[in-house]
């Protein structure tokens, strides 16, 4: 074990599977220079050398903007060989290449009745919570889950973007991966082997009998963090489930946690209309309504646009604040003095 | 121009009849409603499609456009397959799931038609990047349209492939409409001249209905590409015979009647019987080819009559392949 950053776990996944097959290439916008950590050895250029000294320039290659283009070629290429992996930077880019991901990438297998596999890896950061504005904080996720063809994964610690990033690059499927950059920095044991941990697979954060709270990407800690406090404030076991991969969902272990617990709080940091809480929601109601002892609460995102100004921005995502006021209302707990006031509209 | 042997002049005839025969028993399937949806058919358009395909070499790679048929046949697809997936039967070279807008046969490099006017460019060029990474001399050859020839992601990719200096042929099939929309109308200069801000070669093939004109100009490409010279574009300037897309009545009279007419007499077959006939072939072998494929064309659709449909818990198939990891 060895203690990583969540960047630096993508950049052992990388590297080791840049390793362990030739037919892995890397291209995207700045990643010969090794501008996030994630294309080298070290954390920067200098620090044990970056893959393009590593691999070359045959299978790291720097591209223009050009999204649309970029996201074909890997397809194109993916269909006839190679298994690339295209960093995309920010996730608001990906709508410049829709078309690729929805007509071509997702569709190409199954509308040439399975002539073409399509093993590429879509990877790019949602930058959302850090004063970039409207254009840089997107977090488009639950728009391709909307995309039959597509697996998608939104890991949320070092470990497991690690060991599923490493998963998706060896999927014969075309897999896009969801990096949160409030998570970017957070740090804990890794394994330093190879490991793969497989996609479609929740995890338990945390055990708990007394209400599940289903937490996706950034809101995974958050929800760790609302379960402590009420374990020390109330006395309260919250269960904190991270799917960690959206498609496929695995639906079994949160109906598992429902069954125990008989309460849901869904937590995510995309807009709340149509979002992975809706679905996963939609889908305990449909599935296990009979155990259910209050209603399913959602704590997203609104249905807004996200400003530039911290003080307007701070309220739009998931906290430890607002996740706990929700678990409050399904045990019917009064509201803390705290979480009333910091709870944001988003709980609503 | 390089000299073809009678043997190859004869095979170009003979596809060039096949998408012909393939093409007009599939517009009267689909008017009967033998074959549901539509149909986007080649015909007029054959000496673009097999000037360029015999162009190419077994391994390379192909992807094309909504008008499809032409493409797999020129790259050597048997017809049965093709004709079954134009009908939706299990044997279709889809398994039905893709039809008329979305053949693909990957056993001769056709990487797929798509039915997004350009969608498909960048494929070709992934294709080509996949050769060259691997160290291949495979080339790939990417079929568009005069609309198609609008669409940013041509540039993108035109971009991209200079910069990398891919084997890949952009090929513009010029037949100077958008379904009604006259490409002039459209278009700002001249497609071919656009190569020039790209660094590449752009040839303007003005006569398409010569096989033998299209060919020379993409084996020029092809063997540039495949010595490690990088991409080019060519515009084939050619002409549809019938309607944009068969099967939907839309309206036909967007096209003066003398300008198809001017057109009907440049048949690319006919044209190209009469070269071969200079050459010493007689007219009873040329009868005797055509006979030959339309009786292939008679095949294909026993085969494919004799075919069932899919089951329909096949439209749950092939979506993944679920293959999931190495260790």
């Amino acid at each position: 074990m060895t203690v990583m950053s969540f960047l630096g776990a993508i950049g052992a996944a990388q590297r080791e599977a840049m390793d362990a097959d030739e037919r892995v290439i890397i291209f995207g916008e700045d990643v010969e220079a090794n501008v996030y950590g994630t294309t080298g050895a070290g954390k920067t250029r200098s620090d044990k050398g970056d893959f393009l000294q590593m691999y070359g320039r045959n299978r790291i290659r720097n591209t223009p903007i050009s999204e649309e283009s970029m996201v074909g070629a890997a397809a194109g290429a993916a269909m006839t060989g190679l298994r690339p992996i295209v960093d995309l930077s920010y996730s608001s880019f990906l709508y410049m290449a829709m078309d690729q991901f929805v007509n071509q990438v997702a569709k190409n297998r199954y509308m040439f009745g399975g002539q073409a596999s399509m093993p590429v890896v879509f990877r790019s950061a949602m930058f959302y919570g850090l004063n970039t504005g409207a254009h840089h904080s997107d977090r488009p996720y639950p728009m391709f889950m909307n995309v039959p063809g597509l697996k998608i994964i939104a890991p949320a610690t070092p470990t497991d973007a690690k060991g599923l990033l490493r998963s998706a690059i060896d999927s014969d499927d075309p897999v896009l991966t969801f990096e949160a950059c409030l998570l970017w920095g957070s740090k804990e044991d890794v394994p330093e082997e190879e490991f793969w941990i497989p996609l479609g697979e929740a995890r338990t954060a945390r055990e708990g009998t007394d209400v599940t709270v289903v937490a996706i990407s950034s809101s995974v800690p958050e929800a760790v963090a609302a379960a402590e406090a009420l374990a020390a404030s109330e006395g309260v076991s919250v269960e904190v489930i991270d799917p960690r991969t959206l498609v496929p969902l695995d639906r079994d272990a949160i109906l598992r946690s429902v069954h125990k617990t008989g309460r849901l709080v869904v937590a995510e940091p995309a807009h709340r209309t149509c979002g992975a809480a809706a679905e996963i929601s939609a889908h305990v109601v449909e599935e296990a309504f009979g155990v259910l002892k209050a209603p399913i609460v959602r704590v997203t995102a609104p249905d807004m646009q996200i400003p530039f100004s911290t003080a307007l921005e701070k309220q739009m995502y998931p906290t430890r604040h607002t996740i706990e006021a929700a678990i409050r209302r399904v045990l019917d707990l009064p509201a803390s003095a705290e979480a009333t006031e910091l709870a944001s509209a988003s709980a609503q | 121009m390089e000299t073809l042997s009678i043997d190859t002049l004869l095979e170009m005839q003979r596809r060039m009849l096949r998408i012909r025969a393939f093409d007009e028993r599939a517009s009267k399937m689909v008017k009967r409603g033998h074959i549901p949806g539509t149909v986007h058919t080649s015909i007029g358009q054959e000496a673009q499609v097999v000037g360029a395909t015999m162009a190419l070499s077994p391994g390379d790679y192909t992807t094309g456009n909504h008008r499809s048929h032409g493409h797999p046949i020129g790259m050597g697809s048997p017809l049965g397959p093709l004709m079954a997936e134009l009908v939706g039967k299990a044997t279709g070279v889809c398994k039905g799931k893709g039809g008329s807008l979305h053949l693909a046969d990957f056993a001769v490099g056709s990487l797929g038609e798509s039915g997004i006017v350009g969608s498909s460019i960048p494929i070709a060029m992934g294709a080509a990047l996949s050769a060259s990474v691997r160290g291949t001399e495979q080339v790939a050859l990417a079929f568009f349209g005069d609309g198609a020839a609008n669409q940013g992601v041509l540039y993108e990719s035109m971009n991209l492939s200079g910069v990398w200096n891919l084997p890949v042929i952009f090929l513009c099939e010029n037949n100077q409409y958008a379904l009604s929309t006259p490409a002039h109308t459209v278009t700002s200069g001249v497609i071919a001249d656009r190569a020039a801000g790209f660094g590449m070669p752009g040839i303007r093939v003005e006569d398409g209905q010569d096989v033998l004109a299209v060919h020379d100009a993409v084996s020029t490409a092809v063997a540039r590409a495949r010595a490690g010279e990088g991409p080019s574009l060519i515009e084939v300037v050619t002409y549809r015979y019938n309607e944009h897309s068969e099967g939907l009545r839309l309206g036909t009279d967007y096209r003066p009647a003398d300008e198809r007419e001017a057109w009907l007499k440049k048949d690319p077959i006919q044209l190209f019987r009469e070269h071969l006939r200079s050459q010493g072939v007689s007219a009873d072998e040329l009868d005797a080819m055509e006979a030959e494929v339309l009786a292939e064309v008679d095949e294909a659709v026993a085969f494919t009559d004799a075919s069932p449909y899919p089951d329909p818990s096949v439209a749950f198939d092939d979506l993944y392949t679920d293959t999931e990891y190495a260790a």
